[in-house]
Parts: structure tokens; sequence; C-alpha cells
């Protein structure tokens, strides 16, 4: 068998977080009753007509500029035409042959290696409405009942080079690009929602091979688990085909999560004839550089910038890394050390248990309920001494409850801890007594039995007793 | 003469004075509809109950002592592509035959806000596309002045309707010629503004790029007024202009001395009717008498302004046309095994053959392998049109030609496609650079209606008013009433 | 011929449009006899002749972000064919 190169490219579809839709004032909010965000335009009245809107135009700048490309001053519209119930008039405003922005690119990390990927082009368009089908399925269903809430609402579509070479690097690409999207706060990129939906060119080469092999498109990618398993089988059913002598098919197919595989979705029809032209109900846009450079200065702080500013607060690069990879957990760190000088300490936690607790009850951070200035606190009352590591974890477990404050909770379950020397001394002198073999052993020269000697007055003590100074005074005890 | 043979500010002036009331006046021309319409047939929707109420608070208002715009009061007809919230919207297609708009056009917006009266929707060409008015689904419309032959089209209804004194104003669309033929069709004024001087918001889209709705009036001052009413800057509109509307009225004085009219040559070329000719030439002697300046000139890519636009107004209407797919309103086919299926049957049955036609040629002109053959080479002939025109008017400040190269024929006289589509060599080039255009009467060919059209610059209405004015007031053919017309 | 009536019937289906078998004939003739006519164009010269894709002088039509009440569910669905959970209803969307 020959040795194939993956060669992937993505097309992402973003949804912009603007208030109203691109062509028309109706709002974007989503999980409204079916067709209640509705008006003439996105319904397609016939008569009705599109206005576009300022904050597209401005998010489609700001996501350009993150993400490295060219903004282009001049700008129109055209129509993509094709029938589906989806589409309240029948043809799609988009951006042919004029996209805002072109040559873009981002920088991506796969285990050491860093690599740069490049951005083709973004433009803007329009959304369709959403199919709810009577069935389980598109084919197993005898109808579908059409809601336009979704219709006009306004998309950026950006499209990679095909530089990725395989599922490790499309994976690392998305994530980067997921996570700048949020920095920029143009799109809030729940794939699980559709505000951000990936479609995946895939294609093998032979090593050594000059030009690229058919692709194949896959679509129904919702997850980055999703894209990484679909870009693995494609690749093997391709290079089977390959293998074969047959020739690889430039068609479309979905990802069939529950089986694994991907699917063909070509219909008996022939490849769609888009017909585009310019749209002439809109009028060009002519994007000015003082516009631009506005939108540049008010960007806000790029994970780029965060990670290295992360850095130069001491963290080491594999905790800053992790932390700068969603804006939430960022931005739950920025808050949190507002309140404790302990960067490191904070990040640990947020590292650790946070993460361990969120992971298995499958939340994000942003629905974490304990706030980053109590998990501050947390943090302070270790390294002030007040806190033993051990029962932080239990104050760390009542917080998950109910945010309350850990201080008020220390003092509420009797958990201080105690560095009195006398109240110590006192325990120590019982656990001493109570146990003569061990203080043998120890003398013997068995140094591990102090462990146990330990572990009796963190016992006895209920394991508030300041570890440090028990062992201290245990040895102390037993010169 | 009967209430309806009156112009709009004429009617106006006799509701100020408390001489008629609203009620009365609406009332009389619902009973000169009752009485010809079964043999015009402008009409495919009436509306008497509204129209009543509204004509009753108009009256409230003049007997409370309360100012009225000129329209308030006075009934007028709305081309039936030009969506009226709550009234059924046909554009004369059985695929909208029990379509009930859900909300008001732009104009409409503003005529309700002089207060108007609305009798109903006129009869029209299918989607605007065609001349005569034939191929609406629903009926016919004949031209009063010869039930026999065509009023014209696409707002064939709306000018038979002011003929007939079945209105007293009316709207109605242009694209390739449709307000100012049937205009001339009929004895009738009719303007097609500056593209984007009136919002295109709830006017049924044909092609995008040339429509304009206008009015279709008795005379030129009646069309000043319509157009000081439904003028003006459009937020729904993207492509409505930003621009004051000056009060139109002010351009009609009687003055054209030193006017400079073109005559393009090539709008007088083979296919102009002899008799046409004639009217034209004594209009221009008319010109001369009252003091303009008569300058031959050229508009030398005019050949082929026909052609470019059944390409370019055709790939326009074919996506335009395409929301019409029996999922959210409209004819549905019901027995239908999947959704692709009921558009396409859907589609097939309700639209007619002159629609069909046009949206495949629309759909081939834009399709993969020929669009730089055929739409792109269009788009770029359409900028040539337009520098003829720039060029021109360096040298003159209107332009003369006939509105229409024959008047009105014989209803169903059966001419090939092609052969229909000439006839409108006159009007198309107006809209292809954007241009204002009117059409008033100036005179007669075998007893039917001659009207001439003055071409102006961009937003230069004001002129085309004077000048169309200005020879109105210097001749008569404006009183003229078409023989299905009231007494005099 | 530009088109043959294997032509007519494929820009028919991208149209989602039939013309019937007893119509085609004389369709497909009227349709070559416009496309015919479209070959005078060719006769120009355009090179360098920007296509006028709006006549008119703006730019930058553009609205603020601001939510407006559109139409209520009811006038939505009041022109609706069939109806569904507030949705419209269509035929199974797959051929």
């Amino acid at each position: 068998m020959k040795n194939y190169i993956t060669v992937v490219g993505l097309e992402v579809h973003a949804e912009l977080k603007t208030k109203t839709k691109a062509f028309c004032s109706c709002s974007t909010e989503f999980g409204a009753k079916p067709n209640t965000h509705v008006c003439p335009v996105c319904l397609g009245m016939p008569g009705a007509l599109p206005v576009m809107n300022k904050k597209v135009v401005e998010f489609a700048i700001r996501a350009g500029l993150a993400l490295n490309c060219e903004i282009k001053n001049f700008n129109k519209f055209d129509r993509k035409n094709y029938f589906y119930p989806d589409l309240s008039k029948n043809y799609q405003i988009s951006q042919f042959d004029k996209p805002i922005c072109e040559h873009g690119h981002i920088d991506i990390r796969v285990g050491d290696q860093k690599k740069t990927i490049g951005i083709t082009r973004i433009h803007m368009e329009e959304d369709a409405g959403k199919l709810v089908h009577s069935g389980t399925t598109i084919s197993t269903s005898d109808s579908s009942a059409v809601d336009y809430n979704r219709a006009g609402v306004p998309l950026i579509e950006i499209v990679s080079e095909p530089d990725m070479r395989g599922a490790a690097e499309a994976r690392a690409y998305l994530e980067q690009l997921k996570a700048i999207l949020e920095y920029t706060d143009v799109c809030d990129c729940k794939m699980q929602e559709g505000s951000l939906r990936c479609d995946a060119n895939i294609s093998i080469m032979p090593e050594g091979a000059k030009e690229f092999g058919t692709r194949a498109e896959i679509k129904n990618l919702n997850s980055f688990r999703a894209l990484e398993r679909a870009i693995d089988y494609e690749v093997a059913r391709q290079m089977e085909i390959l293998e074969d002598n047959g020739h690889v098919v430039q068609e479309t197919r979905t990802w069939d999560d529950a089986n694994g595989v991907t699917l063909s979705m070509r219909s008996k029809e022939e490849a769609h004839d888009y017909r585009y032209f310019p749209e002439p109900d809109l009028v060009p846009i002519n994007l000015d550089n003082a516009w631009i450079e506005e939108i540049r200065q008010g960007m806000p702080e790029l994970p780029a910038a965060r990670l290295e500013r992360l850095l130069k607060l001491g963290l080491p690069e594999e905790s800053a890394i992790l932390i700068v990879n969603t804006k939430e957990m960022a931005d739950y760190f920025d808050e949190g050390t507002k309140h404790t000088k302990d960067v490191k300490g904070f990040a640990n936690w947020m590292l650790g248990d946070v993460s361990a607790y969120l992971n298995t009850e499958n939340l994000t951070i942003k629905d974490f309920k304990v706030t980053p200035d109590h998990l501050a606190e947390l943090v302070e009352l270790i390294n002030k001494g007040t806190l033993s590591s051990k029962l932080a974890k239990k104050v760390f477990a009542e917080m998950l409850k109910g945010n309350e404050a850990p201080q008020a909770l220390v003092k509420k379950l009797g958990l201080e801890q105690v560095s009195d020397e006398g109240a110590i001394a006192k325990i120590v002198d019982e656990v001493l007594a109570k146990n003569p073999q061990s203080v043998a052993d120890f003398k013997a020269g068995k140094g591990k039995a102090i462990g146990f000697l330990v572990g009796q007055v963190m016992k006895a003590s209920h394991g508030k007793a300041n570890p440090g100074i028990v062992n201290k005074m245990l040895k102390d005890k037993m010169q | 003469m009967a209430l309806y043979d009156y112009t709009v500010h004429e009617l106006h002036e006799q509701l100020k004075s408390k001489k008629i009331s609203s009620v009365e006046l609406t009332k009389a021309v619902y009973d000169r509809i009752a009485q010809v319409d079964d043999q015009v047939k402008a009409y495919l929707t009436l509306d008497k109950e509204a129209a009543l109420a509204q004509a009753a608070k108009v009256d409230a208002k003049i007997a409370a002592g309360e100012e009225i715009k000129p329209l308030a009061g006075v009934p007028g007809a709305i081309k039936d592509n030009i969506s009226m919230k709550g009234v059924r919207l046909t554009c004369a297609s059985k695929i909208l035959e029990n379509f009930t708009a859900i909300y008001d056009a732009h104009v409409i917006e503003k005529l309700r806000q002089d207060e108007t009266v609305f009798l109903g929707k006129t009869n029209m060409d299918e989607f605007a596309m065609g001349s005569t008015t034939e191929t609406s689904y629903f009926q016919m419309t004949h031209n009063p002045w010869d039930l026999s032959r065509v009023p014209g089209g696409s707002s064939g209804g709306s000018a038979a309707a002011i003929a007939s004194g079945e209105a007293i104003w009316a709207l109605g669309s242009d694209t390739g010629g449709s307000i100012r033929q049937p205009a001339s069709f009929n004895g009738c004024v009719g303007i097609k503004p500056t593209y984007g001087r009136v919002s295109r918001y709830g006017c049924v889209a044909f092609a995008s790029s040339l429509d304009q709705v206008g009015p279709i009036t008795r005379d030129v001052t009646d069309a000043a007024l319509v157009l000081n009413t439904i003028c003006g800057l459009d937020a729904h509109d993207s492509t409505s202009q930003p621009v004051e509307v000056p009060d139109f009225t002010k351009a009609l004085r009687q003055d054209v001395k030193g006017l400079r009219i073109g005559i393009p040559k090539e709008f007088y070329g083979e296919g102009t009717d002899p008799k046409v000719k004639l009217q034209l030439e004594a209009a221009m002697a008319k010109y001369k008498e009252l003091g303009a300046e008569i300058v031959e000139v050229s508009l030398p890519h005019t050949e082929y302004a026909v052609i470019t636009y059944y390409i370019i107004a055709p790939a326009e209407a074919s996506a335009n046309l395409a929301r019409f797919d029996g999922v959210r309103y409209g004819y549905r086919h019901k027995e239908a095994a999947s959704a692709p299926e009921m558009t396409t049957l859907s589609r097939t049955e309700g639209f007619g053959p002159e629609v069909k036609r046009r949206i495949m040629l629309g759909t081939y002109v834009l399709s993969s392998g020929y669009y730089d053959a055929y739409y792109k080479k269009a788009m770029q002939v359409r900028t040539l049109i337009r520098r003829d025109f720039e060029e021109v008017f360096k040298k003159v400040d209107v332009l003369l030609t006939p509105t229409s190269p024959v008047p009105a024929y014989k209803l169903d006289a059966k001419m090939d496609p092609l052969t229909v589509y000439m006839l409108d060599v006159t009007t198309i080039p107006v809209n292809m650079a954007g241009l204002p255009g009117i059409s008033i009467p100036c005179g007669f060919a075998d007893g039917m209606p001659v009207g001439m059209q003055l071409i102006g610059k961009p937003l230069d209405e004001e002129t085309v008013l004077r000048a169309a004015y200005t020879f109105e007031q210097a001749t008569e053919f404006h009183k003229a009433v078409a023989p299905l017309g009231g007494k005099k | 011929m530009k088109v043959t009536d294997k032509d007519v019937k494929y820009i028919a289906g991208l149209s989602r449009l039939v013309i019937p078998e007893t119509e085609m004939e004389k369709f497909t003739e009227q349709f070559n006899q416009i496309l015919n006519y479209a070959d005078i164009l060719q006769k120009i010269d355009t090179k360098g002749i920007e296509p006028t894709a709006n006549v008119l002088p703006l730019s930058n039509v553009l609205r603020e972000d601001v939510p407006v009440e559109g139409v209520s569910h009811e006038v939505a669905l009041e022109n609706a064919p069939a109806e569904h959970d507030g949705g419209f209803k269509v035929p199974r969307v797959i051929e």
C-alpha cells in the first residue's frame, strides 16, 4: 500500500451575534416559538426588499482582522439561486466574487508542532429557516414544517486553504478558529446549537504527487470529535477506492455519527448551477479605511495576546494554553486573579478540581456556580494557612452546591485549621501515649512510622491540625 | 360633465368649497364602474366598503373646517401588483388568485397619510410581463377608445380606468414602458419617475433594477400632485434615493423659451406608423412655435436596447419570481409526493406561458456557460446606452419621441413574442438608463390616441413636467374623452 | 438552433417548471428566435466597459441594529396553504 497524504480544507459558517437579522429588523433571539420573529422581508413576501444591517459589516470586519485578513474596501452582494423550502426567496443573498475579507491565516499547535493555516476568504450571507421533519430523519419523513425565525440571520462563511494534513490539524484549526471568534465576541460559537457549523473538504494524494486528489465535501459535523472521526473514516474510505484502482467521486456526503460513516447525498439532479448575479436590491458598500482602523482599535484582546499576558504573569505554558483555550476560561481566570495574587494556585484549581467537576457534569465554565472571587478566596485561605489543602476540597464540594463564600463555610463547618501549638501539643501527647510501638519503630530508624502518627493526630483533630506543625512537634517530642 | 370626468385638482376645489362631498364623488365613480366595467374590464378587485368609509372620514374633516391635501377624498385605482394590507393582491396571476396582502406598500402608506380614497385593484399583464394586459390570467381589458383594441400594458387596467371615467387618478408600474405605453394608448398622462424617486417596497418585483411606480392621470397637473405624495426616500428600499422631493406643481409653468428639445433619430425608425410620426412632427412644430429649440440628436446604441432589456429583465425576474413556490402562500398543487414536485406543479399550473417563457429565458442567460455571453454582455451594453444619454444631455434639456411606434392595435393580434417585444423600442431605453419619462396625448391616428414621450435627465422631472404642461395647455388633446367616456 | 428541447427541459427543471409536451416544439422555436436575435450583441465591442449592476450613484445604505416588531404569527401564516405546529407544512423535502 502506498503512502498517502491527507488534505483537508474547512468551510466554517458562524452565526453573528447581532440583535437583528442581516436584511430586516426582526430579532435574532434564539428559542422563540416558530414563525414569531418574521416580517415580509424574511418571509419572502411579494414586494419585500432587503436593507443591510450595519452591525453585520462591523462584525465581519472584526472577524477578518482577528483572522489576519485583508479587508476589501469595495463590497457587493450577489444572489445564489436554488430552490429549497427553508429558503424563503429561493435565493440566498451572499457574496460571490467580491468577499469582504481575503488572504488571512491563523497559527495552530499540534503537540509541539506549530503551523500556519491559510484562510482564503470570508464573506457575509444570510441563513435559511429551519426544517422540522415529521420522522426521525429527513429521508424517513413524509412531511416537514418550516420555521423562518432563523431565515435571514447573518452568517459569515470562513473558507480555509486546503492546508491541513489530517484530523489532528483540522481539529486544532477549528478549536483555534472557535476561540478567536469567541474572543472577538461576534459569535457565541455553540456547535451543538448550530451557531458554528463546519463542513470539511477531504481528499488524499499519494506521497510525491504534484496535484491534489478529488475531494469529497462532508457535512453534518456537530462537534470536534465528529470532525476527527469523519476525517479518519473518509480518508480510509478513499484509500480503499484508490487501492482498488477506482476513482474518488467529487460529491457531497453526510456524516452519520451513530454509525460512524459518511454517506453519499447525491440526488438524481445534476450539481447545483447557482446562477450567481449581482443583487439588484442592494447597493455596494465602500468601506473607508478610517472605519476599519476604528474597529481594529476597538478589538478585544485576542487569544495570542492573552496567552502572552498570562505567560508574563508566570504561568507555565501548558496551563496558560489550556486557560486561554476558551474565552470563558480566560475571563474566569482574569476575574479570579483580581482577588488573589497566587495566579499559579488559582490556575491549578481551575485546571484541576474545577475542570474535573465540569467534565463529570458535562458543563462549561459558563454554567459553573462558583464565582471567581469565591474560588480566589479559597486559594487565599489555603495560602494563609487557615485551611489545609485536604479540607479545602471538602469546602469546595460544599461551594458547588450554592456558591457560599468559603470563609463563611469554614466557620460554619468548623474546619478552621488549628495552628495553636498548645492545642496541638495536647493531641500529639495523647497520640504518642496511645501508640508506643510506632514511637519505638521511629526511634529504631523506621522513618515512615511518623506518617502513621501524623495520620493519627490529623484524625484526632478532625483534619484541622496544621500538618507542618504536627510533623515538627512529633519529631521534636520523639527526640 | 359627469363627476368622474373631472381631474383631481378640479375635484379638490369642489370638495374644499363643499360643492360636492367625497362620498357623493366616490359613489358616482362606483356607479360608473357598475355601468361600464363589464365592457372595459379594468378592475380585478373592488373595495367599496372601505372606500366609502374613508370618503366619509374626509367629509367629516372638511365639515369641521380642517385643511385637506389635494388627493384627500378623491378616489383612485391601484395596479394589482402593489401591496395593500388586507386586500387581495393577484398580479393578475392564478398563482396569487386567493392571496391577501399582509402589509402596505410604501406608496400606499403615503397615499393613506394624504387621506385619499382607494377604489380597488386594476388588471395588468401577469406579473407586469407584457404590453397589452392580455397575459392577465383573469380577463382581458378593453380600450375605452375602441373596445376591440388593447389598452396597452402592463398597466392596462389603470390606464383604461382613467379613460373610461372609472377612476380619477391611478397608479401603475413601469419596467420597460408599462406606465407610458398604456397611457399613450388611452389618451392619458403617465409618468415613470427617475429610478429611485419612488419606493419599490410593496411593489411586486419584476425586474428590480428597472421597476418604478408612477401615476396615470387625466392631465399633467394631476400627475404632479400624485408625484408629490408618492416620491421620497424610504428606509425599506435600499435603492430609494435620499434626495429632496420638490413641489412638482411649481414646475407647472407655461414656458419653453430656449428649451433645447432633442429628437433622437433612432426613435423614429422604420417601424414607426406614419400617422404617429405625423403627430410628433406637429408637436415639434408646436414647440418651435412656443419658443423651444429643436435639435437632431443620436443615441447610437438604441438598436440594442430591446434585446438587452429582454436579457436583463427576465434574468432578474427569474430570481424575483422564484419565491412563488406554494410553500408560504399562493397556489399549491395539493397532491404531490415531494416538495420539489409540489413546487414544480404549483408553478407550472400557476404561471401563464409568457411568465414561464421569461423565467426560463432568465434562467438560461444566467446559467453556467452563458452568463458572460448574455447577462454580462447585456450589462455592459446597458452602460453604453446610459452613456449615449449622458452625451446627448450635454447638448439638450429633454428628448421628444413617440411613446409607442404604433397606436393601440387589435386584441388577440397573435403576434409572435419577439415582434411584440420590439414595439417597446421607444420606452425601454428610458428604464435602462433610469431616467424620468412622461407620456402625454398629442393627437390621434385613425381615431386612436397617440402619445408623445418626453425624457429628462436624472432627477429632472421638473423640466419634463414643464415641457409637458406647456404643450398640454397650448393644445386640447388632454380634454378629449373616449367614446365610452361620458357626456361632455 | 441555439437550444434543443433537451436543453429546454433542463432549463425548465432548474426553474421548477414543466413545459407540456404538446407545447414543447412551439416553445423551443420561440425561445430560439429570441436567443438568435441576441446574437446582435456580439457585434458590439464591450472591452473594458463596466457592467451596470445598478443605475444609482448610491452606496453604503445601512441600517442600525435595532429590533422592530415584524408581523404576528397569525398574519405570517394567514396565506399558508398548509400548517403544522406553527410551521409551514410541506411534503417530504427529498424526492
